[in-house]
C-alpha cells in the first residue's frame, strides 16, 4: 500500500526522459481499436491517445459502460473485436482467466522506458498491462450544508447516517444520502466495499467456496440497508452517473462514489454553486473497523492475445504514449490519481491516497470473483426491499454463486 | 391443393426453418447438456501500484489442453436444468419438506430465480394480452368510423407505439416516470404524496411495465383489426340496421362473430410475444424486481463476464417450451376450427 505514496512522491521529483529508447507517438501502420468504459477521465485519457496515435493513424474507440460484458466475447474472437482494453483490477481476472490478453514485457523494453516500475501489472513475472491511473469510491459531501447543521465530516458510516438523518430531520433534504445502488454490479459492488469494510473474506481460505453468510455479511447488508432508507427511493436504478446528475441537481448532500467523478463533478459546467460547496473526504470506516469500507483498484492498459502483431503494437504504442504522457497527468492534476511519471497530484487525490495510507484492500482479483459479484448483483434487491432477511439474502447469494461456479468448473 | 404441390412450395421456406430454426435450437439443446471443463488453478505472485500479493489465477496453459481435449465441456446430462438458477428440484423438495405452510413454501419456490422468473412472466402475459385484444378492437372501431380524410394520418398515430423500438420507447417512459419526469411528478401531485415512486417498489414497477406492454402491443391488435373489419359483410350489417338492431348490437351478434378467428390469430402472437418479454426490463432498469426468462438468457450470456451457454441454454429450452405448453390449448383450438370450417 505504502509504494502508491512513495510513486507519488517519487513522481514530483522525477522529470520526462525519452533517452535510449522508441518514442511510443506517431503510429503510421496497424490499427487500433479500443474498447473502454465511459466516464470523463477515461475519455480525457482517449483524447491523449488519440493524439498520441497521429493523424494517419487508423484509430477507433468504442466507450461502453457495459464494457465488462462485453470484452470476454469480443477478445475470444479470433481476430478479436478489438485490439486493446482499458482493464481494471477487477476486469481482468476475466480475461487472464481464458488467456485473452498477451504479455507485454518486450512492448514495455521497446517503449515503456518512461513509465513507473508501480505502472506495470505483473502477473507471475510477466507484465500483463500497464496501469495509469488509480480511483477508490469515497466519500463527497457538500460543505455549506453540513457548516450550517454543524456536522463534522463523517469519517465511520455511522456519522454519516447520523448527518444524512440530521440534514432530513432539519427538512434541508428529503433525501440526503446517495450511492450507486443500482441492481446489478453496482449494488454488488457497494456490498464488497461494506463487507470488506467489516473486515469480511469472500471466499473460504484457500477454495472457491463462498463464505458471505455470516456476522459480517448480515451487519453489511444492514449497513447499506440503513443508507438506501436516506437515499432516493429510486435508488436500485441508480447507477454512478445517474447519482452524479442527482449531485449536481443538489438533492443530495453526502455520497460515496468514485474519485474520477471528480472530473465532470467539478467542471464548469452546471450549477457553479453546487460544484464550489463540493469537497472530498476519505471514505469512512464501518462497524470499528480500521480499514475504509471501499476498495483501491488501479485502471490500466491491456493488449488482446488474438489481435495480429502489428495491430497489438500500434495499439500498445498509442496508449503507452498517454500513460506515460506528464503532460495529460498535470494538464488535469484532479481528473483522477495519476500513476504517471512526473505527476503533481492535484486537490482530489487525497482521499485515494489516504485509503490507500490506511490498508485499504484492492478489489479481490480471484478468477472466480466475478460470478460472486454477479451473485451478489442479483440476489439482494430483495432485502433492501424489505421482503427477505438479511440472512435469506446472503444464502441466496451463496447458493446462487455455487450453481455458477460449478457450471464455470470452479468448484 | 394437392399434396405434391404443397411440398415444392412449402420445401424452400422448410428449409430454411431447419437451418436458421431447427439447427439452432438443436445445437442450444445440445449445449444446454454440458458444463465448462474444470479450471485448473495456480498460486501466482501478482504486483501492482498498490504492492505484490500472492493470488490464484487460472493456468490458462492446463485449462486449454483439457478444453482441446474436451471442446463441448464436461457432460452434465439434465444437471443444469435441475440445478437452483433452473428447475431446482432439490430446493424445492428440501422447502416442501420443511415448510410450516402452504405459504412458506410457495415463498421459497418463487424466490429461486427461475420460478421468479416465470411468474412475472406469465403474469405480464395474462395481464397484457386481453387488454390489447380488447382495447386494439375498440380503437380499431372507432378508427373506422371516422371521415376518411382523417384516417390515414389517426393510423399512422395509433401505430406509433409499435414503430418505436421497445428500448427507446421504454427508455423514454422510465425518464417521464421518474419523480421528476412529467407522469412521476403529476401523479405525485394527483396522490398528494412527495415520496411516491413508480420505480421504487416491486408492485408499481410491475404495474408500469404491464401498462408499457399494454400501451407497446395494442397497435398490433389494433392494425390486424382494422384490415379485418373491412372485410366485414355489409349486408348483413345494413339488414340488421333496418330491422333496428342499435350498434352495440350489430357489434356484438355480427362484428365480433366475423372477427373471431382474428382475435385468435392475435392473442397468439400476443401471447409468444409477451412470453419472451424483455426490452422494457431493461429499458426501465428494472432488473431487481422483474426478470423474465428472456433476462434470465440474457443474464447468463452478458451480464456475468463470462458466459455461462450451458445455462443460456438450459433456460431457452425451457422457455421454448414454457411456449408450446402456453400455445397448445390456442392452436387446438385453431385445428378444430380449421377442420369444422373443411
Amino acid at each position: 500500500m505504502k509504494k502508491l505514496i512513495i510513486a507519488l512522491l517519487i513522481s514530483f521529483a522525477s522529470t520526462s526522459v525519452f533517452a535510449g529508447s522508441h518514442s511510443p507517438c506517431g503510429v503510421t501502420s496497424g490499427s487500433i481499436n479500443i474498447l473502454a468504459n465511459e466516464f470523463t477521465t477515461y475519455r480525457i485519457f482517449m483524447d491523449e491517445v488519440k493524439s498520441c496515435a497521429g493523424p494517419e493513424a487508423d484509430f477507433n474507440v468504442t466507450h461502453s459502460v457495459d464494457h465488462n460484458k462485453l470484452q470476454v466475447a469480443a477478445l475470444s474472437a479470433n481476430p478479436a473485436e478489438f485490439s486493446a482494453k482499458l482493464v481494471t483490477n477487477g476486469s481482468i481476472t476475466p480475461l487472464m482467466n481464458d488467456g485473452l490478453i498477451r504479455p507485454l514485457d518486450d512492448l514495455v523494453a521497446k517503449y515503456g522506458s518512461n513509465l513507473n516500475d508501480n505502472q506495470k501489472i505483473t502477473i507471475d513475472g510477466k507484465i500483463y498491462a500497464v496501469a495509469f491511473m488509480a480511483n477508490a469510491q469515497h466519500l463527497w459531501y457538500r460543505e455549506s450544508i453540513l457548516n450550517d447543521l454543524g456536522i463534522a465530516v463523517p469519517s465511520t458510516y455511522e456519522e454519516v447516517i447520523a448527518a444524512a438523518e440530521k440534514i432530513k430531520a432539519a427538512g434541508v433534504m428529503e433525501n440526503p444520502y446517495a450511492g450507486a445502488f443500482k441492481s446489478g454490479w453496482n449494488l454488488g459492488q457497494e456490498f464488497v466495499n461494506m463487507y470488506l469494510g467489516h473486515g469480511g473474506e469472500f471466499f473460504k481460505s484457500g477454495s472457491a467456496q463462498p463464505n458471505v453468510n455470516n456476522e459480517k455479511g448480515v451487519a453489511a447488508l444492514n449497513m447499506i440497508k440503513k443508507l438506501t432508507e436516506l437515499s432516493n427511493p429510486d435508488f436500485l436504478t441508480q447507477d454512478t452517473n445517474a447519482v452524479k446528475e442527482e449531485w449536481e441537481s443538489g438533492n443530495v448532500a453526502l455520497m460515496h462514489i468514485w474519485n474520477s467523478g471528480a472530473a465532470s463533478l467539478l467542471d464548469d459546467e452546471g450549477d457553479q454553486n453546487i460544484k464550489a460547496d463540493t469537497r472530498l473526504a476519505p471514505s469512512p470506516t464501518v462497524g470499528g473497523g480500521s480499514k475504509p469500507a471501499t476498495t483501491l483498484w488501479w485502471d490500466g492498459i491491456a493488449i488482446a492475445t488474438n489481435t495480429s502483431d502489428e495491430n497489438a503494437e500500434a495499439s500498445f504504442r498509442a496508449l503507452v504514449g498517454a500513460a506515460s504522457s506528464t503532460d495529460l497527468a498535470n494538464n488535469n492534476p484532479n481528473a483522477t490519481v495519476w500513476l504517471i511519471k512526473g505527476y503533481t497530484p492535484g486537490d482530489t487525490a487525497g482521499p485515494v491516497v489516504d485509503a490507500a495510507s490506511r490498508g485499504t484492500t484492492p478489489y479481490p482479483s480471484f478468477p472466480h470473483m466475478s460470478l460472486m459479484h454477479g451473485a451478489l448483483s442479483t440476489e439482494l434487491v430483495e432485502f433492501l426491499q424489505g421482503n427477505e432477511s438479511a440472512e435469506k439474502a446472503l444464502a441466496d447469494v451463496e447458493a446462487a454463486y455455487i450453481a455458477k461456479a460449478t457450471e464455470q468448473g470452479f468448484l | 391443393m394437392p399434396h405434391r404441390t404443397f411440398f415444392w412450395f412449402i420445401l424452400p421456406t422448410a428449409l430454411a426453418m431447419i437451418l436458421f430454426i431447427g439447427l439452432p435450437i438443436v445445437s442450444s439443446f445440445f449445449q444446454s447438456l454440458h458444463i465448462e471443463n474444470e479450471q485448473v488453478l495456480m498460486e501466482v505472485e501478482n504486483c501492482d501500484p498498490f504492492g505484490c500479493t500472492t493470488n490464484v489465477r487460472v493456468d490458462v496453459e492446463a485449462t486449454e489442453k483439457i478444453e482441446a481435449e474436451n471442446p463441448l465441456g464436461r457432460f452434465n446430462g439434465f444437471g443444469t436444468y435441475t440445478d437452483r438458477n433452473h428447475l431446482a428440484f432439490d430446493e424445492i423438495r428440501e422447502a416442501w419438506d420443511n415448510k410450516t405452510s402452504i405459504g412458506e413454501f410457495k415463498d421459497t419456490v418463487l424466490n429461486l430465480p427461475f420460478y421468479k422468473a416465470l411468474l412475472f412472466t406469465l403474469t405480464f402475459c395474462f395481464a397484457v394480452t386481453p387488454p390489447v385484444i380488447v382495447l386494439g378492437f375498440i380503437v380499431a372501431l372507432s378508427v373506422n368510423t371516422l371521415a376518411k380524410k382523417l384516417k390515414g394520418f389517426i393510423v399512422f398515430g395509433t401505430i406509433l407505439p409499435m414503430i418505436v423500438t421497445p428500448l427507446i420507447g421504454s427508455l423514454v417512459l422510465f425518464w417521464m416516470i421518474d419523480s421528476q419526469g412529467i407522469i412521476g411528478a403529476s401523479i405525485q401531485i394527483l396522490f398528494d404524496d412527495p415520496n411516491l415512486s413508480l420505480k421504487a417498489s416491486s408492485n408499481l414497477t410491475w404495474i408500469t411495465l404491464i401498462i408499457y406492454g399494454i400501451w407497446h402491443n395494442t397497435p398490433f391488435a389494433f392494425v390486424v383489426f382494422y384490415a379485418a373489419l373491412q372485410t366485414v359483410p355489409q349486408d348483413p350489417l345494413e339488414a340488421a340496421f333496418i330491422d333496428g338492431a342499435s350498434r352495440f348490437e350489430r357489434v356484438r351478434f355480427i362484428v365480433i362473430p366475423h372477427l373471431y378467428p382474428v382475435a385468435t390469430f392475435i392473442m397468439l402472437i400476443c401471447l409468444m410475444d409477451n412470453f419472451r418479454v424483455f426490452e422494457p426490463i431493461i429499458g426501465f432498469s428494472a432488473e431487481g424486481v422483474a426478470q423474465s426468462l428472456s433476462w434470465m438468457i440474457y443474464q447468463d450470456l452478458r451480464n456475468e463476464n463470462k458466459m455461462l451457454f450451458g445455462s443460456a441454454g438450459a433456460t431457452s429450452m425451457l422457455t421454448i417450451l414454457g411456449i408450446a405448453f402456453l400455445l397448445t390449448p390456442v392452436l387446438i383450438r385453431t385445428w378444430k376450427e380449421f377442420k369444422t370450417e373443411r
